[in-house]
């Protein structure tokens, strides 16, 4: 899967790290409203189509870009800077399974 | 008498094997029914079955969008084990463990259980007491759990590379002995026979297309075979959780729908008899009985419905295999495939009554639904019946990420695709 970081052009999915669901909200960060911390955390759109999701392009620029992708083929309808809205604290996927 | 037996074979060879039954019949579905259980596969078989045998509710549909086995059941690389952390998840799987122990006799179908262990291996001091610590965790509760030397592990699997120069030399492990294999497709079939003889219908090329409501009630379903009623209607649908729960509805869910690889080899001799997890990586892999040996490693790490895989983390899962075996270098790959997992924030599934009324539902199986499938079937089949969950499955709710009850038994925190 190739995604076009919109500042270093087509990459191969391996320099991405996923970020996942880009359609949430991140309350400010004094809120107490405990609906939308909850939303924010754990609950997700999971269409079977096209997904508005987040991808840092940490083996290159950084650079955190919104995705367009159909989750039955894969095939990537847009990108763009993610900008603004989003800031998630999803982490590079160094943890060892077991 | 038993269905299957050394007279029943000998019966029908004598008589040309002209008059065994078929192990579940093709009936058409009917207008309604008390219980619908959405999904063919191995959760929603056991559940009907169970539905059937412990509780005497009989009128039961599990309907099936493609053929029986054609979904996760048929598609996990079938490793049975209860070797977890938290005691809300030991107590779970080792009751699916006793569940197995007995399960060829209990559907008088072979399902080959083969209770070959499971070795996790560890690579540092520090991971050697981590898995100390679920080894203890573990026997607390009554599982079987021991930590074996290099010695006792290069002894067990002497094809594997335990020497110091290896890229992440092996420095112990933690074995589960009662741990094991089983064939998938017997246990979808065990199960589906087991049944059906009990009157439960098994609709297969029948897929949801909607449901049925009366206000917030869930009354039945519409279906690509016309449109079913139930009192009761409950979802095991695994890695389709996402798509079939939004025909009700409900769009946002504390599950994510990855995709995860499996790999089998060409068959060889017998070389490794035991399932061997690797610790520096994603990478687990057994022998099957055909001789093939049976791997896989982690998902492909984003949200896809597609069932099929891409080629890094192919790339990745050889390597890994290579790290550990050095001299499988020239085994070449005979096929690999891929299944849907729904996802979980904590890694721990849900079998609850809910979301709406009349609903029930049974999902977020992460990558271990296989090994679940009895203990899962039979708590959820007592969450139909009843209307409340079995003591075992209490912990598993939908809510409990709201009420920070979660059961995360590797501490990942709310990034499914790490769990």
């Amino acid at each position: 899967m190739l995604i076009t970081c919109p500042y270093c052009g087509p990459r191969d999915v391996i320099e991405f790290t996923y970020q996942g669901d880009g359609n949430r909200e991140r309350p400010q960060p004094a809120s107490q409203d405990i609906d939308a911390w909850n939303a924010y955390v754990y609950d997700r759109l999971n269409p079977a189509g096209d997904h508005n999701e987040i991808w840092q392009h940490s083996g290159g620029c950084r650079a955190h870009v919104r995705v367009v992708r159909n989750t039955l083929t894969h095939d990537i309808s847009s990108t763009a800077f993610a900008h603004g809205g989003h800031k998630s604290a999803a982490r590079h996927r160094t943890e060892a399974k077991s | 008498m038993a269905e299957y037996s050394a007279f029943s074979l000998l019966k029908n060879a004598l008589s040309g094997n002209q008059d065994w039954k078929p192990a579940w019949r093709k009936p058409d579905p009917k207008a309604s029914y008390d219980v619908i259980v959405i999904g063919g596969g191995g959760h929603g078989l056991s559940t009907a079955y169970y539905l059937a045998k412990e509780h005497g509710i009989t009128n039961v549909a599990v309907l099936e969008k493609g053929w029986l086995g054609s979904g996760n059941v048929g598609r996990n690389t079938t490793a049975v084990r209860s070797n977890y952390l938290l005691p809300s998840n030991t107590r779970f799987y080792e009751h699916s463990m006793k569940l197995w122990e007995n399960l060829s006799h209990d559907l008088n179908y072979n399902v080959m259980f083969s209770q070959r262990g499971c070795l996790n291996l560890a690579h540092t001091p520090a991971q050697f007491d981590d898995y100390a610590r679920r080894g203890n965790a573990m026997r607390h509760l009554g599982v079987d759990a021991e930590l074996m030397t290099v010695d006792q592990i290069k002894r067990l699997v002497p094809v594997l590379d335990v020497s110091g120069s290896a890229r992440f030399p092996v420095i112990g492990g933690l074995m589960q002995r009662r741990a094991g294999s089983a064939r998938h497709d017997a246990v979808a079939w065990g199960y589906a026979r087991g049944a059906d003889r009990r009157g439960v219908d098994i609709i297969e090329n029948c897929e949801v297309t909607g449901f049925l409501r009366d206000g917030d009630r869930i009354t039945g379903v519409s279906t690509t075979r016309g449109e079913i009623r139930a009192r009761k209607v409950a979802l095991a649908v695994a890695g389709s959780t996402g798509r079939v729960i939004q025909l009700a509805g409900i769009d946002k869910m504390p599950i994510e729908s990855h995709v995860l690889q499996a790999f089998v080899s060409e068959s060889l001799k017998p070389i490794i008899d035991t399932i061997l997890t690797f610790g520096m990586g994603h990478f687990y892999i057994s022998q099957s009985d055909k001789g093939g040996l049976v791997y896989g490693g982690d998902l492909d790490g984003y949200n896809s419905y597609a069932q099929r895989g891409s080629l890094p983390i192919v790339d990745e899962v050889m390597s890994e295999m290579l790290a550990l075996f050095p001299g499988l270098a020239r085994v070449r790959m005979l096929r690999s495939w891929g299944g849907l997992c729904d996802m979980t924030m904590d890694g721990s599934p849900i079998i609850t009554t809910g979301p709406l009324p009349g609903m029930y539902l049974n999902c977020g199986w992460c990558y271990g639904g296989f090994k679940a499938t009895p203990a899962s079937g039979l708590c959820f089949a007592w969450t139909i019946a009843k209307d409340e969950p079995h003591e075992l499955n209490a912990p598993f709710t939908l809510d409990r990420f709201y009420r920070g009850l979660v059961i995360d038994d590797k501490g990942q925190g709310a990034t499914p695709r790490l769990h």
